[in-house]
């Protein structure tokens, strides 16, 4: 377990530093920082002054050095655009993007799972049909479409939903909330729902799928000819047994949330890392970008790494077999 | 040297009543006719276009925002109404559509090629040379493909002259979704490979010692051939819905020659004024397309692999 | 459409139900970015100094005419052509409780001279200030300069007191260090920051011990600001009455905006004026593919394309009637602009003609650079234009991207276009910085070439006419107007030049765009042509 477990450290490390390399040698390409800081009236002297204090005349390695040394002490400087620490502007926006993201798969997970169940049962039923279609529609339109068509509808014609931001939010210190106001739980609905959407079918023809594959297995056969009711097969049985699969693919969807996130936080201006992202993209704001890159990659690290963990602990083979 | 692992999968297929299932799946046909005619009429779209929408000389700012024919102020001559540079919006989204499908179908067929490569010998080959590409696989998966995409668009910005750019923008494209789609396919190829490797025909195949390129195409290449065409289908939609995101994001194709995706950035523009055909016809086409496209890729799934996810 | 008309007056009943109603008298007010930085001296941008201006005053300021008024300094005089006298108020005290007094004065002098201040050009070269008394400022330049104080209405005072006890640096841009000043503020004005989360939101509130308060014309007390660039979200929430002020909004819905019950438009042209600059410089005019020619240098080659754009169809098609077609290079308002210049009137049968005479009669092509983010319709006016170039046979393909990356291109070293869409406001709401920055000859000297690699970094005068249009006509005058004292006179040097660049076709002037805010009924705002919000002048009522 223990070697196991150093192993898969070793190579999380490895993916690390690649990532980091890599993403730090594409802003050699990504445009002139410097080109964003100044105005149309700023003298070529004064760029050249600027350029060098923020060390681009360097060459690249040299640079690269730089940044390895201060991440590594946990220092990611200062945004170009913004002039204050990467950790902290990413800090403060990151309880957004996750409390819209445990939003938004809640929604997914709670409203997944049962029409998946449901789904996999009856599996020619007229509703199953109706909504195997519906959510393929679902995951048809562009999220940027859906969230737009949800703006106008709810937020202007009906004007019953805010269309931006977070509404108000309660600082509990470390930690920015819109859990505690009714604002903030109005202002989430929306993104979560556009968020949520292609998470909820996702979710749901997994479900299906797996519950599908178990009903065929030879136990729930079993538990059939020993006459058991057939609540207690599909639920206590069935579903039981499928929700293992499920929960490790829907932890690996991640990236996925935050790849939606990304549109998402940018159609209703939730002010979470994605928006940050999308904004020093076009600034050429490099340190705001190679932290979010950094820091995106750890959380996949993470989350792979416990998922294996699981694996491991569940599957009495990967302990005997070498990998 | 691909007609025997072809002839196979066409006897697999007859063999599996597919034909049969097919006709008894009205969605399925209608989803199928629906695409069909979609990608004929965008690939006619020179042919059937009133207007070339990609020819500057060809607008007119003098007929800009006229709404469709039937809606009061409407012109006949435009069905489906212009856009604020006067263009034809029924000619855009025929010509969009073509460059939608185009990028979606060229993606995904680059990265179908080096999936395959790459998952074939990775599975069969296992060891060091596995480790390496699925931990590349890791680092790629890592990354969701949006955030792929934006990264190469800007670093093409950087590297391709300025008046080159625009020209190259579709190149970009399909270079940043073959990337972003690629290890998926290799995943799944490596694992169907991995469970033929054991098969006992592989393992005699071996044992007669025939090289193993010529196992790689002969034996195992035909038997993963199936889950390559679903995943194939699934991820053109997602390549084309990826293409209208970052379209729509703004890095993607240009103004002067829309796709979908540019079609509705601008329409975006106009959604408060009233002006809503420049987003609902150019959005719809996209939904419409997608969804038959994942209403056939979703029918194969079921019918050739009931245990692929 | 009825429904939508319905929806819209069901909404003003529904919202204040559904998100309470706003803080006594507080403005919550939305635009495309946020402010760069609290620090007054790290980027000059019209919305950030704009934003500060309410947080920090300087010796002078405009009022919403836009003439200058007494602002930290009660009045100036000019003690010698070159000497300036400015008395400063009395009783003024900074947010953090302390005095002001003529030690933050040359303290602001020096600071915004340091480091990477991009508000250097506010202090020419080589002036001295010095302090007469703790109320007294003296301003001593080398030569005479009648239009000294004209920038200086963002030129804003810090505290010295504050800056020594809090280590405010110098301006800094990236590094390793935060600057005090990035996050927090000390300035006079009527407002305090309250809050800042820099891109999310930044709340401020009443200074009760502003020196105005006396004459402050509007009730607001508390003002939230949040940056909103999606322009369709920005609107949406103008509509649904969780915005008092909305801008830029698009032009497209202003006349929905305006039939809506709760929320009005107040709109007109603005002071900056929008150009075509054309590469005439280079050997090679880039993206053409032909080799040792520039069509450019032809001013025949000039007129055609000024002469194939449809200024009109522009201005009531892309812009919706909201745009001012310009004969020069600055917009009325500026100091030396006279209406007596007209357009070439727009003939594509002149153009074609014109552009056969010199040499193309099947056009050419080239680079052509736009932005997509920077002004009203841009992305819209660069295509516009492209179809009406390829109209008379020039191939301009529109290259579009975001601020950044499109700068970068356009802006030397690179000044990679044949055609770029640009906008110019004069700081100084005066000609003469138009005509030094974008008109002068881009060298060091008059014999060395334009642009030349060596000199980048030296070149003052002509810093921003990327096109490389040179007249030495034109640098005599530009010198002339700088030193000349006398209003008439130099007006009338100011029209002749102007008359020069026209006929030489230095630029395409297009327009004068005008900006439209959108707010809510219950608030009343004054507008500045030069887009500054100015909290003072808001008053809300319920």
């Amino acid at each position: 377990m223990l070697f196991y477990l150093l192993r898969r450290l070793f190579q999380s490390a490895i993916v690390l530093a690649v990532v980091a390399f890599g993403s730090f040698m594409m802003f050699r390409f990504m445009g002139d920082p410097v080109a964003q800081l100044v105005s149309e009236e700023t003298t070529l002297a004064d760029r050249a002054l600027i350029r060098q204090s923020l060390g681009l005349d360097d060459p690249l390695i040299v640079q690269f050095g730089h940044f390895a040394a201060r991440v590594v002490q946990g220092e990611f400087g200062l945004s170009y655009q913004m002039g204050q620490p990467v950790m902290r502007l990413i800090a403060e926006r990151l309880p957004a993007t996750l409390e819209l993201s445990f939003v938004a798969f809640s929604l997914a997970l709670l409203i997944g799972i049962p029409l998946g169940v449901f789904a996999g049962l009856k599996p020619n039923s007229i509703i199953t049909r109706v909504i195997m279609i519906l959510s393929l529609a679902g995951i048809s339109m562009p999220t940027f479409f859906v969230g737009l068509l949800l703006m106008v509808y709810f937020g202007v014609e009906l004007a019953i939903l805010p269309t931006f931001g977070r509404g108000e939010t309660v600082d509990l210190g470390f930690w920015t909330t819109g859990f505690l106001t009714k604002s903030g739980w109005l202002s989430i609905i929306l993104p979560a729902v556009t968020l949520g959407l292609f998470q909820l079918t996702f979710i749901m023809r997994l479900v299906r799928a797996e519950m599908l594959e178990v009903m065929r297995a030879d136990f729930i056969r079993f538990a059939r000819a020993r006459g058991l009711p057939a609540r207690r097969i599909h639920f206590r049985h069935a579903l039981k047994n499928t929700l293992v699969p499920v929960m490790t693919i829907a932890g690996l969807q991640f990236g996925s949330i935050i790849a939606f996130g990304i549109i998402t936080e940018s159609v209703f201006q939730w002010p979470g890392i994605g928006l940050l992202f999308l904004q020093a993209i076009s600034a050429v704001d490099i340190p705001v970008v190679s932290t979010y890159l950094l820091l995106v990659a750890v959380i996949f690290v993470v989350v792979n790494l416990i998922v294996d963990m699981l694996y491991y602990m569940v599957d009495p083979r990967l302990r005997v077999g070498a990998k | 040297m691909f007609t025997t692992p072809l002839r196979k999968l066409r006897i697999r297929i007859a063999a599996h009543p597919l034909l049969y299932r097919f006709l008894a799946s009205p969605i399925t046909m209608l989803a199928t006719f629906l695409g069909a005619a979609m990608i004929l009429a965008a690939f006619l779209a020179p042919f059937l276009a009133p207007q070339d929408p990609f020819d500057p000389a060809a607008l007119d700012l003098l007929n800009s925002l006229l709404p469709p024919s039937w809606q009061e102020g409407g012109d006949a001559g435009y069905l489906l109404g212009t856009d604020d540079q006067g263009r034809d919006l029924f000619s855009a989204i025929l010509y969009g559509t073509r460059t939608s499908l185009i990028v979606g179908g060229v993606s995904v067929s680059i990265a179908v090629l080096i999936g395959l490569f790459l998952g074939l010998i990775a599975g069969y080959f296992g060891g060091l040379l596995d480790a390496v590409i699925m931990r590349i696989v890791d680092i790629q998966m890592t990354f969701p493909s949006i955030m792929v995409a934006l990264l190469i668009d800007g670093v093409s910005r950087g590297i391709l002259p300025a008046e080159q750019h625009d020209r190259l923008a579709i190149f970009v494209i399909i270079f940043a979704l073959s990337l972003s789609i690629w290890p998926q396919v290799a995943r799944t190829v490596r694992a169907s490979t991995m469970v033929q490797r054991q098969r006992d025909y592989v393992l005699a195949a071996q044992v007669i010692g025939i090289p193993s390129p010529l196992i790689l195409v002969r034996h195992i290449l035909p038997n993963v051939l199936g889950p390559i065409l679903v995943i194939a289908t699934i991820n053109l939609g997602v390549a084309i819905l990826g293409e209208a995101t970052l379209s729509f994001l703004g890095v993607g194709i240009p103004a002067s020659e829309p796709s979908l995706g540019t079609l509705i950035r601008i329409g975006n523009g106009f959604l408060f004024s009233g002006e809503r055909w420049l987003i609902i016809f150019p959005g719809m086409t996209l939904a419409l397309m997608v969804l038959s496209v994942n209403l056939v890729g979703d029918w194969l799934r079921q019918e050739l692999d009931p245990k692929l996810r | 459409m009825p429904r939508w008309t319905l929806a819209l007056s069901l909404a003003s009943a529904t919202f204040l139900s559904a998100f309470g109603p706003a803080a006594a008298n507080e403005l919550r007010f939305a635009s495309q970015g946020d402010l760069v930085s609290l620090d007054p001296y790290a980027v000059e941008e019209v919305f950030t100094s704009g934003f500060l201006g309410n947080v920090y005053e300087g010796l002078v300021r405009r009022a919403p005419d836009l003439t200058i008024e007494p602002a930290l300094a009660e009045r100036w005089e000019n003690v010698s052509p070159t000497q300036w006298r400015f008395h400063l108020r009395k009783g003024v005290t900074f947010h953090d409780g302390s005095p002001f007094t003529a030690d933050d004065v040359i303290f602001s002098a020096e600071r915004v001279r340091s480091g990477a201040s991009d508000f250097k050009n506010r202090l020419p070269a080589g002036i001295e200030v010095v302090k007469v008394d703790d109320f007294t400022v003296d301003f001593v330049t080398k030569e005479p300069n009648p239009i000294l104080n004209f920038t200086w209405a963002n030129w804003y005072i810090m505290s010295k007191s504050w800056a020594e006890a809090n280590k405010v640096a110098p301006p800094t841009k990236g590094g390793d260090t935060e600057n005090f000043a990035t996050l927090h503020e000390n300035g006079t004005g009527p407002y305090k920051v309250d809050k800042r989360e820099p891109g999310i939101r930044t709340t401020l509130e009443a200074f009760p011990q502003w020196w105005g308060n006396a004459d402050k014309k509007g009730n607001v007390d508390k003002v939230t600001y949040t940056p909103v660039p999606n322009p369709a979200t920005r609107v949406a929430g103008l509509l649904s009455a969780q915005l008092d002020v909305v801008f830029p909004i698009p032009v497209q819905d202003i006349k929905r905006l305006e039939a809506a019950p709760n929320v009005g438009v107040i709109a007109g042209p603005e002071v900056r004026t929008m150009y075509l600059s054309m590469n005439q410089w280079k050997d090679m005019l880039p993206g053409s593919g032909l080799e040792g020619v520039n069509p450019l240098k032809d001013r025949r080659v000039r007129e055609a394309i000024y002469r194939a754009i449809d200024i009109n169809a522009i201005r009531d098609r892309i812009m919706r009637g909201q745009a001012t077609p310009s004969a020069l290079m600055v917009a009325p308002g500026v100091n030396g602009f006279t209406d007596t210049i007209k357009r070439y009137e727009y003939d594509p049968a002149k153009a074609k003609a014109l552009l056969a005479e010199a040499g193309y009669p099947d056009g050419f092509s080239m680079t052509y650079q736009c932005s997509n983010d920077m002004y009203v319709n841009d992305e819209a006016t660069c295509l516009a234009i492209s179809s009406m170039l390829a109209k008379v046979g020039v191939t301009a393909k529109p290259n579009i991207q975001p601020r950044a990356k499109y700068l970068e291109s356009v802006t030397a070293p690179s000044m990679d276009f044949g055609l770029a869409i640009l906008g110019t406001t004069p700081a100084s709401l005066d000609s003469h910085i138009a005509l030094n920055s974008l008109h002068m000859c881009p060298r060091t000297a008059a014999d060395r070439p334009l642009w030349n690699k060596d000199d980048l970094s030296k070149i003052v005068a002509g810093k921003s006419n990327f096109g490389g249009y040179c007249n030495p006509e034109i640098d005599k005058l530009a010198d002339a107007i700088l030193k000349e004292t006398d209003t008439a006179k130099r007006n009338e040097l100011i029209t002749q030049a102007w008359t020069i660049t026209t006929n030489d076709v230095a630029y395409i002037p297009l327009h004068q765009t005008w900006a439209a805010w959108g707010i809510a009924k219950s608030a009343k705002v004054e507008r500045r042509a030069d887009n500054v919000f100015d909290w003072r002048h808001v008053t809300l009522g319920k």
